[in-house]
């Protein structure tokens, strides 16, 4: 148990005298966090800017019923000079140019950039249809009309960052494990470190467990500081009820990837060869497990390849408990298969360990 | 007095090369004892089978009366292995490292600081391994060896790499961990470094252990003859002739004139005699002569 102790408290200064490890297992994936969080945040694109050609009765008649109609989408100027106006429009200064002549609506857009000609366009129709609309009211009143109201189910004060708070969380959580389990692993072979604790009285399962102490501990701290930046009013992350089972599930995970960590240091010979498979085998689950976008916006077959991955469970895990508002007991079947996970490495791991390069 | 350690026709191979073939040797309580030999003679493998640090393909190991191989918990507590190279836990400080060290075998940090005044490093207890010399790093990586107070002490190569005034204070050391009644297994590849130290050195070359003795036997029993030289030029041609007449070999590279011979004392007085003593040097014969007899070759670490 001393000598447990003594090792997990070796390693953990170490730790945190190594602040590249600290960079990357702490700030990089917060960077992402605010990053992220920050562009799809609100929500809100900024008005496009529209160029009037001439007069254009159709949107001077719903700017003379409000004024402030156009505010959040349209920015509008005017010219007479037609030519000019597609100029502008082909130098991208403005989103489109319009002009009407009589019941004829005209827009020029570009394809240079298709998203904003799409939505200039589509708000421009809108606008054109609505007064249609209110026109052939006025003409026939018995008409019935249907309308489309489009709500969003959760919450509607909620933002992007419920869905990448979790999903980043869980990559940070999957690089430290297997990133601090296989550096450790092969920096302490290498230098021979493994070597000299093998001379004293001391078990593997003594090192192994002080590297699963560091890993819980820097999981924990993770959680707390994705947590605690996301809550703040910018990101306004909102946690539900049984948020405080992603405590539980947290270190699940994070036992799961140190245990591909152990697989992974048992099997490298060099640091550098650590860390390019360690890399090879995080960025795939990561981009496959709905890390940096929500797995549902993802194609059918990669949704059917992230069955496979690890951190796919821990992901739907902490969704479930921390943003979607399930209960406990919604995340058993993950921690199964995490547990699994961690298990089928971790024995794996334990046949390949070495003692040293002989 | 007893036997801490019998190795008996030892082997390792591998593949097609012969690390090891066929060594025995036994080493006394409380005796330092030294394997010297060229790189890749086979001594740090050697080492690692008695440490047992690896497996030997045959032949048997007897450390302090057990088998140190497969890993024997027993037997860790009680030997000290200073490696090659030093095995240290990443960017903790000298004393963090001794005060870790000793906790895996259950010693307190009172002994990690007693361990750095001994190896002459307490001014250094706050700096980080990285950050410490050669012989500094050296002489904290036989403090950890020591940190549980071992009975039997391993140290590969611990002057290698090490500039003179780091070596001399080194040996210092080594002498100081024998003199407390310590058995020490020292390898080398330092002519010198073995005949000052050890009480018994084995010569080893290729595998196999070519001799076993004192220093001091070694030489003796070489019966090689002594060299004296003097300056240069202060002899006429004749007068050097006559003095080596039947008794020595002469040899003259514009520099020194050396007489090779097994009367030193007829050389010497005839020498004294001309009163040509100017730059006098004898010199009998060391172990590279004892390694040179034994292989054939000139010694080359």
């Amino acid at each position: 148990m001393t000598s447990y102790l003594s090792l997990t408290k070796a390693m953990l200064i170490g730790l945190s005298r190594d602040k590249s490890t600290l960079f990357f297992t702490l700030l990089f994936p917060l960077f992402f966090l605010i990053i992220f969080g920050a562009l799809f945040s609100g929500g809100q694109s900024s008005p496009s800017k529209v160029v009037q050609i001439g007069d254009v009765p159709v949107l001077d008649q719903v700017l003379a019923a409000d004024p402030d109609a156009f505010d959040e989408v349209l920015e509008l100027s005017s010219t007479d000079d037609e030519a000019a106006a597609v100029k502008m429009v082909e130098d991208g200064d403005v989103a489109a140019a319009v002009k009407q002549n009589g019941d004829q609506v005209q827009i020029f857009y570009s394809a240079a950039d298709q998203t904003t000609a799409g939505i200039v366009t589509g708000v421009l129709s809108g606008i054109v249809n609505e007064t249609n609309l209110q026109e052939l009211q006025v003409a026939a009143p018995e008409v019935t009309i249907t309308q489309v109201t489009a709500s969003q189910v959760e919450d509607e004060s909620l933002g992007a960052i419920q869905y990448l708070m979790p999903g980043l969380l869980g990559w940070a959580i999957s690089m430290s494990g297997v990133f601090g389990a296989a550096m450790t692993l092969v920096t302490w072979r290498q230098k021979k470190t493994l070597r000299r604790i093998r001379l004293s009285p001391v078990s593997v399962g003594a090192v192994v467990g002080a590297r699963v102490g560091n890993t819980l501990l820097l999981a924990l701290i993770q959680l707390v500081v994705f947590v605690g930046v996301a809550s703040l009013p910018f990101f306004g992350l909102k946690l539900t009820d049984y948020w405080w089972m992603a405590v539980p599930t947290v270190m699940i995970g994070a036992l799961a990837f140190l245990s591909i960590g152990l697989l992974v240091g048992a099997v490298s010979k060099t640091s550098e060869g650590a860390s390019g498979l360690a890399n090879l085998i995080i960025l795939p689950l990561a981009f496959s497990s709905g890390s940096f976008y929500p797995l549902e916006a993802a194609p059918q077959w990669l949704q059917a390849i992230s069955y496979v991955s690890p951190l796919r469970y821990l992901n739907e895990a902490m969704l479930d408990v921390m943003v979607r508002g399930e209960g406990p007991a919604s995340v058993l079947p993950e921690w199964g298969i995490l547990i699994a996970f961690g298990l089928v490495f971790g024995f794996i791991a334990t046949r390949l360990f070495r003692w040293d390069d002989i | 007095m007893s036997v801490s350690i019998r190795a008996t026709d030892v082997r390792k191979s591998y593949g097609d090369v012969v690390a090891v073939d066929g060594v025995s040797f036994e080493v006394n309580d409380g005796e330092f004892f030294g394997i010297l030999g060229p790189n890749g003679a086979g001594k740090t493998t050697t080492l690692e089978i008695v440490e047992g640090l690896r497996e030997a393909d045959s032949g048997s190991i007897e450390l302090l009366g057990q088998s140190p191989w497969p890993r024997n918990k027993a037997l860790l507590p009680r030997m000290g292995v200073q490696l090659q190279g030093t095995a240290f836990f990443e960017r903790l400080t000298a004393r963090e490292q001794l005060v870790t060290f000793g906790s895996l075998y259950g010693a307190g940090p009172k002994r990690a600081d007693e361990m750095l005044e001994i190896v002459g490093l307490t001014d250094k207890a706050g700096t980080r391994v990285e950050k410490l010399s050669g012989g500094q790093a050296q002489r904290l990586s036989i403090a950890c060896a020591l940190v549980h107070d071992p009975e039997v002490v391993f140290l590969d190569e611990p002057t290698a790499a090490l500039d003179p005034q780091a070596r001399r204070n080194l040996w210092d050391l080594l002498r100081t961990i024998n003199g407390q009644g310590r058995t020490v297994v020292l390898t080398t590849h330092y002519m010198d470094e073995a005949e000052l130290l050890c009480d018994r050195v084995a010569i080893m070359d290729r595998g196999k252990i070519l001799n076993i003795d004192a220093p001091a036997s070694l030489v003796r029993g070489l019966d090689a003859p002594t060299r004296i030289s003097v300056d240069s030029g202060e002899l006429a041609a004749e007068k050097v002739a006559a003095i080596a007449d039947g008794v020595a070999e002469v040899e003259d590279d514009g520099v020194a004139l050396t007489f090779t011979t097994r009367d030193p004392a007829t050389v010497l007085t005839a020498l004294a005699e001309q009163r040509v003593l100017n730059g006098l040097r004898v010199r009998g014969a060391t172990l590279e002569d004892v390694f040179l007899e034994l292989t054939g070759r000139e010694y080359r670490a």
